[in-house]
C-alpha cells in the first residue's frame, strides 16, 4: 500500500439530519436548514459546534462556506473545500476532501454538509426555460434530452443490452428501498409500502425507469462531523473510521454531448480497485453497502465495478432477498436511500452507513463492521467511502 | 404520427447558436447547408466530439472540421413520457437516439429517432442523418436505413 494513505486517521463521529420533507414542504429558508442540520451534528458528536472549523461540501451547494461559519460563529476557518460538479457525485468525495484536511493539519474539526431545498429553487427533474442555448447542451436540449433521468436510462439500456438484462434487478432496487423505508422514522416514504403491483403499474418517466425508479424531490439538510483519530476517541457515539475514499473519474468520462468513453460504466472503474488496495480489504468483506440510486438501474452497474458481482450476474446477484436486511447476501440501502429515504443528494447514505457501523440502523444488519458508501453513479466525478467500527 | 408534424418535436425547446468563442460555428453553418460534420485534429487525425480547443490525444491547438457520411448505428435510445421542459407537453412519449458514427472513430451523436414513438428498435441498428431545418439552423436527426 501507498504510504500515503487516510486510513484509519480519521473518524466520522457526529451525524446531524433535519426532519425530511417532499419537496416543498420545508416551511424555513434552505440555509437555516443547514444550520440546523450542522447543530445536530455537533451535539451528536458531543463538541461545540463553534469548535468546528473545516466545512466541506459538494454539489454546488448553495449555502457558502463562509456564510456558514459567520452565521454559526465558528471561531476560526481553517479549510473550506468544494467538490467540482453538481451532482451527488461528489458526496463521499467531501468526505474524502474533509478527511485530507484533517490529515493534512489544516483543522481539526471539519462538517460535511448538504442542504437543499428543491421547492424553493429548481428542480433537478425540469429544464430551465431559454429562448436560445449554446454549448454541449446546444446538441442535446432540442431533442428534449434534459435531465438525469434520460443521461442514466441511455447508460442504462446500453449496459443491460450488452448484458442481457431485464429490468428485474431494478424493480429489487426500488422494491428494496421502499421495505428498508418502512422501517426508518426519518423517511419521507415511512408508512407507504410499495407492493410490486404498484411499481409494476405506476407510470414510465423514461424507459426503462418508471416513477419509483426514480430518486424523490426533497427539502432538507444532512451534515457529519469527522475528526482525526486521537480525537474521536473521546466521542460521545462509537466512531465509524474512514477506512478509505477515493474520488475522480476514469479516461474521458467528461466528454459531453454523450461521449462519455466507457458509456455504460458507472464510472467506477478505476476507483473501485484504489479504494480497496486504501482499505486493505476486498467487496468479500463489505457488511453493507449504500449505492447511489438517482434512478434504479445504476445501482447495478456501481455493485459490478465494485466487484460485489460480475456483470453477467447481475440477475442472479440484484435480487430483492439478496439486497436487503438482515439477512441479504449484501443489505444495500438500508435506510430506504434517495428512492425513499430522502434524496438529500446521497449524503443520507454516508449517514447511514455510520449507522450501519454503529449498530444504530433502523434495518441493522447484524454486527455489521464495514459498510461502503458509492456515490453518484454515471456522472463525473463519482466517490466513494468504506468506514468501519475498530 | 410524427410524421404529420412540421418537426419532430414542437416549437419552444431552445434554439441551437453556435459559441459566441468560435469553437463550433463550423459544425452549425454546415448543418445550414445539410452537412454533417465533426471536429478532427490536422496534427494526428483523431476525432473528437464535443468540440474543444485542444485536441485530447496529442495536444495539437490546430483543429479542423470533417465532414462525414452521415451513417451511423443506434448507440442506445430510450423513450420518454414525462414532459421534462414546457413545451414538451402532449410530445410525449418521444425518443432520443445515441448514434456511433464508425467514419469518425465512432464518436457519438444526439439527435430524434424520427418515425413511430412507440417503435422499438434494434440496438446497433443502422441509421443515416437527415436534417430538420427550423428557419435560420438545422438539427441533424436520425432515421432507420
Amino acid at each position: 500500500m501507498s504510504e500515503y494513505s487516510i486510513k484509519d486517521k480519521v473518524a466520522i463521529v457526529g451525524v446531524g439530519e433535519t426532519t425530511y420533507y417532499k419537496r416543498g414542504q420545508a416551511s424555513v429558508s434552505e440555509f437555516r436548514l443547514a444550520c440546523e442540520a450542522i447543530i445536530k451534528a455537533a451535539d451528536d458528536a458531543g463538541i461545540d459546534v463553534r469548535d468546528i472549523d473545516g466545512i466541506s461540501g459538494y454539489a454546488n451547494d448553495r449555502n457558502e462556506a463562509s456564510r456558514l461559519a459567520t452565521a454559526l460563529g465558528l471561531k476560526q476557518l481553517g479549510f473550506a473545500g468544494m467538490v467540482w460538479g453538481g451532482g451527488g457525485g461528489g458526496g463521499s468525495a467531501a468526505v474524502g476532501n474533509a478527511a485530507a484536511a484533517l490529515v493534512a493539519g489544516f483543522a481539526k474539526y471539519v462538517v460535511v454538509f448538504r442542504a437543499l431545498a428543491q421547492g424553493q429553487f429548481g428542480r433537478f427533474g425540469q429544464a430551465p426555460v431559454s429562448k436560445d442555448i449554446s454549448g454541449p447542451g446546444a446538441y442535446t436540449a432540442p431533442y428534449g434530452l434534459y435531465v438525469p433521468a434520460q443521461w442514466v436510462a441511455l447508460r442504462t439500456r446500453r449496459f443491460m443490452h450488452q448484458y442481457n438484462i431485464n429490468t428485474e434487478p431494478l424493480a429489487a432496487v426500488a422494491m428494496a428501498d421502499y421495505y428498508h423505508a418502512q422501517f426508518n422514522p426519518r423517511a419521507v416514504m415511512y408508512g407507504h409500502p410499495l407492493t410490486r403491483e404498484q411499481y409494476d403499474k405506476s407510470r414510465w418517466i423514461v424507459e426503462p425507469f418508471h416513477l419509483y425508479d426514480c430518486c424523490m424531490e426533497n427539502d432538507g439538510s444532512a451534515a457529519l462531523i469527522l475528526t482525526t483519530a486521537d480525537r474521536a476517541r473521546d466521542s460521545r457515539k462509537k466512531p465509524a473510521y474512514v477506512m478509505a475514499a477515493a474520488q475522480g473519474s476514469d479516461y474521458r468520462q467528461g466528454a459531453t454531448i454523450e461521449n462519455a468513453f466507457d458509456y455504460s460504466s458507472s464510472n467506477f472503474k478505476t476507483l473501485a480497485p484504489r479504494l480497496f488496495e486504501m482499505a486493505g480489504i476486498t467487496a468479500k468483506n463489505v457488511d453493507c453497502a449504500q449505492i447511489y440510486e438517482h434512478f434504479s438501474g445504476a445501482v447495478m452497474v456501481s455493485l459490478a465495478e465494485h466487484g460485489f458481482c460480475k456483470p453477467e450476474e447481475v440477475m442472479d446477484f440484484v435480487t430483492f432477498e439478496n439486497i436487503t436486511a438482515p439477512h441479504g447476501k449484501l443489505p444495500v440501502n438500508t435506510s430506504g436511500g434517495n428512492i425513499a429515504e430522502c434524496y438529500m443528494h446521497g449524503l443520507e447514505l454516508v449517514a447511514e452507513a455510520v449507522r450501519q457501523v454503529r449498530g444504530e440502523s433502523t434495518c441493522q444488519v447484524p454486527d455489521c463492521k464495514i459498510s461502503l458508501v458509492a456515490s453518484g453513479p454515471m456522472v463525473t466525478p463519482v466517490s466513494d467511502l468504506i468506514v468501519h467500527s475498530i | 404520427m410524427a410524421d404529420d408534424r412540421k418537426y419532430y418535436l414542437p416549437e419552444g425547446l431552445p434554439t441551437p447558436r453556435a459559441q459566441r468563442n468560435g469553437l463550433d460555428r463550423e459544425y452549425w453553418e454546415a448543418a445550414k447547408r445539410h452537412e454533417l460534420v465533426v471536429q478532427r485534429c490536422k496534427g494526428c487525425g483523431v476525432f473528437q466530439w464535443g468540440p474543444e480547443p485542444i485536441c485530447h490525444k496529442c495536444h495539437s491547438f490546430d483543429l479542423g472540421w470533417q465532414q462525414v457520411s452521415g451513417r451511423g448505428r443506434l448507440f442506445s435510445w430510450v423513450r420518454t413520457w414525462n414532459p421534462v421542459h414546457p413545451a414538451l407537453r402532449g410530445a410525449c412519449p418521444y425518443i432520443v437516439a445515441v448514434v456511433t458514427l464508425p467514419d469518425a472513430d465512432n464518436i457519438r451523436m444526439v439527435g430524434n429517432l424520427l418515425g413511430d414513438p412507440n417503435q422499438n428498435p434494434s440496438f446497433d441498428a443502422e441509421v443515416e442523418a437527415v436534417f430538420e431545418d427550423h428557419g435560420d439552423v438545422a438539427l441533424v436527426q436520425w432515421k432507420l436505413r
